[in-house]
């Protein structure tokens, strides 16, 4: 019989004691065993999804396009929609892993009610479930990396960048998207979603520049997160840096922050009150 | 005397206009094996899980383990086995890493929650349904597994809320036979039921709980000689007639409750009570003397069954 060893007590103090116990790591493995093990493969279609996309739009429609104007150099049609499709596959795999996976497993699999009577708090069942999503994000970015590499559609070394820079994008929308999760009831919900990602996956300047909008139409469309995404991602892969990477950064900075923010207290409210 | 390991005054949990628990008090020593006794809706529930830190208190004082849950959850739970009423296993989770990753969300290193896993896996006997799914387990291993991995982290004490609800006979003998032996051993148990059965079985001491509020408090036997008497005779005449029988019987034994299908009379001799019934010349279909039980102590508080 195994000497019994008690759990460690969380030693964390400040405002976060009660609701972090520093032990994320172990949601994260959780999820990285399950999915080992059974998502897979629903994490290689997503990859699927921006490949199609630059090869029907970047190399089909791009030799009737030629070229577009970017920060006042030209840059050939797929080499400008390329780190557009890599924003969008980062936001995809954080916005389909913060929303449905976790409204299953908030739901049905009552993943977090098992997780909350430990010794974990909410703040570490957030961040673990948002750093798989992020994961999911970087296989989805490298995998896509790879490929614009080989079609030589990365214009400067920066490109390289802009892998963490697809990181800071899923974070982004990772922890936005579980927050809003919280509050969804049903399945059907869950379409409002993807309502919604669809106009601003089209409009952001994905696939074409931000100039062909009316200047008040511009505003909004820089107001949404993924035109900042797309923005700093196509500065990085043409190696035309502009000093508004820092607003984008900062932008998702404050995004971050936010939906962490948010999520915790929304756990607390479902599941500890 | 040593600390009470949960201690409770005036302990309130209000939703809204709606009071589950209202203002009850309670103290629960080391190595005992405490009930929450009540029908459904009583707020045996809600009370375990303000012990459990996943509820926070409306008012009143709570003492977990030494610390306030409303400040230290994550702290007290490390130290808490909790058995939900649904069993709650990790379905995409194969039976022993059910056990393992549990325990590594108390932050216990990896090596040492595998051996652990494989002993309480013995301990639920489920070591042969190791590798096996988790919805493919009949009711009674579920919950077997489900307390083998509220044991992951040697917990000072175990919350049980109706452990054996919706398992078949045989099968809550099993879970009794082990939930015996972790009272064997000195860990703490608080256990949450609507049958008087479990609590007479299991419980060293209960509080009977009705409308968020306690109605009594004592050990089954104790509650069972204040609150009843020895014996008690049950009597039918059918659901047309007991309510006219029942008058007939009046003054027989110390008192009578009629029952839609029954009427029960109690007296600590209860075979005595029988000829005096029939004396008055009443027969009924079905007769039957038995002991008192937990159930004739929450008729008395409540007037009501314990099962609806």
């Amino acid at each position: 019989m195994t000497e019994l060893m008690q759990a460690p007590a969380p030693t964390i103090r400040g405002p976060l004691r009660g609701i972090y116990a520093g032990n994320t790591r172990s949601v994260v493995m959780r999820g990285l065993q399950v999915m080992a093990r059974t998502n897979w493969v629903v994490v290689l279609t997503g990859f699927f999804e921006p490949v199609f996309y630059l090869l029907s739009m970047g190399v089909g429609l791009g030799a009737l396009i030629g070229t577009v104007e970017f920060y006042g150099a030209d840059v050939p049609y797929a080499a400008y929609i390329a780190p557009a499709l890599m924003a969008v596959s980062a936001m995809n795999g954080a916005v389909y892993d913060s929303t449905m996976n976790v409204f299953f497993k908030m739901n049905f699999a009552k993943l977090y009610q098992q997780m909350l009577s430990t010794s974990l708090g909410p703040l570490d069942v957030a961040l673990g479930e948002i750093l798989l999503a992020l994961f999911r994000g970087l296989l989805y970015a490298c995998g896509f990396m790879l490929v614009t590499t080989l079609m030589g559609l990365n214009l400067s070394w920066t490109a390289v960048l802009a892998i963490p820079a697809a990181l800071v994008v899923a974070f982004g929308f990772a922890s936005f998207g579980m927050a809003v999760t919280s509050y969804m009831k049903t399945f059907q919900h869950l379409d409002y979603v993807y309502f919604l990602m669809m106009p601003m996956f089209l409009l952001s300047a994905t696939f074409f520049p931000i100039e062909v909008y009316p200047a008040g139409l511009q505003w909004v469309i820089q107001a949404l997160p993924l035109w900042h995404g797309v923005d700093m991602i196509r500065q990085l892969t043409t190696g035309l840096i502009q000093p508004s990477i820092l607003i984008h950064l900062l932008y998702f900075g404050v995004m971050i922050v936010l939906g962490l923010w948010f999520t915790t207290s929304r756990l607390r409210a479902l599941f500890l009150r | 005397m040593p600390a009470p390991v949960i201690e409770a005054t005036g302990l309130t949990k209000r939703y809204g206009e709606f009071t589950a628990v209202d203002g009850i008090d309670f103290a629960i020593e080391p190595g005992e094996a405490f009930g929450f006794l009540g029908p459904n809706g009583a707020g045996k529930s809600t009370t375990m899980r303000m012990i459990a830190a996943t509820s926070t208190r409306t008012s009143g004082a709570l003492r977990v383990l030494g610390f306030d849950p409303a400040e230290h959850g994550p702290e007290i739970r490390a130290q808490l086995g909790i058995v939900p009423q649904a069993d709650q296993l990790d379905e995409e989770l194969r039976v022993i890493d059910n056990l393992i990753v549990y325990g590594r969300y108390f932050g216990l290193p990896l090596p040492y929650v595998k051996r652990r896993a494989e002993e309480l896996l013995e301990f639920a006997q489920l070591t042969e349904k190791r590798k096996a799914r988790v919805d493919g387990l009949s009711g009674g291993m579920k919950r077997r597994l489900t307390i083998a991995r509220g044991l992951i982290n040697a917990p000072k004490a175990m919350l049980l809320d109706e452990p054996t609800t919706g398992l078949d006979p045989q099968a809550r003998h099993v879970l009794w036979d082990r939930l015996f032996r972790l009272k064997e051993e000195g860990t703490t148990l608080v256990l949450t039921t609507h049958y008087m059965d479990e609590a007479e079985q299991l419980c060293d001491r209960l509080v009977v709980v009705d409308k968020g509020t306690i109605v009594a408090e004592g050990s089954p036997a104790s509650l069972i000689r204040q609150y009843s008497t020895r014996e008690v005779l049950e009597v039918r005449f059918g659901s047309a007639r007991n309510a006219a029988a029942a008058e007939a019987i009046e003054g027989i034994g110390q008192r009578i409750e009629v029952l839609p299908d029954r009427v029960l009379v109690y007296d600590d001799d209860g075979e005595a009570a029988m000829s005096a019934v029939h004396e008055r010349g009443l027969s009924p279909i079905t007769s039957l003397v038995r002991r008192s039980s937990l159930e004739d102590v929450f008729l008395r508080l409540t007037g009501r069954s314990l099962i609806d």
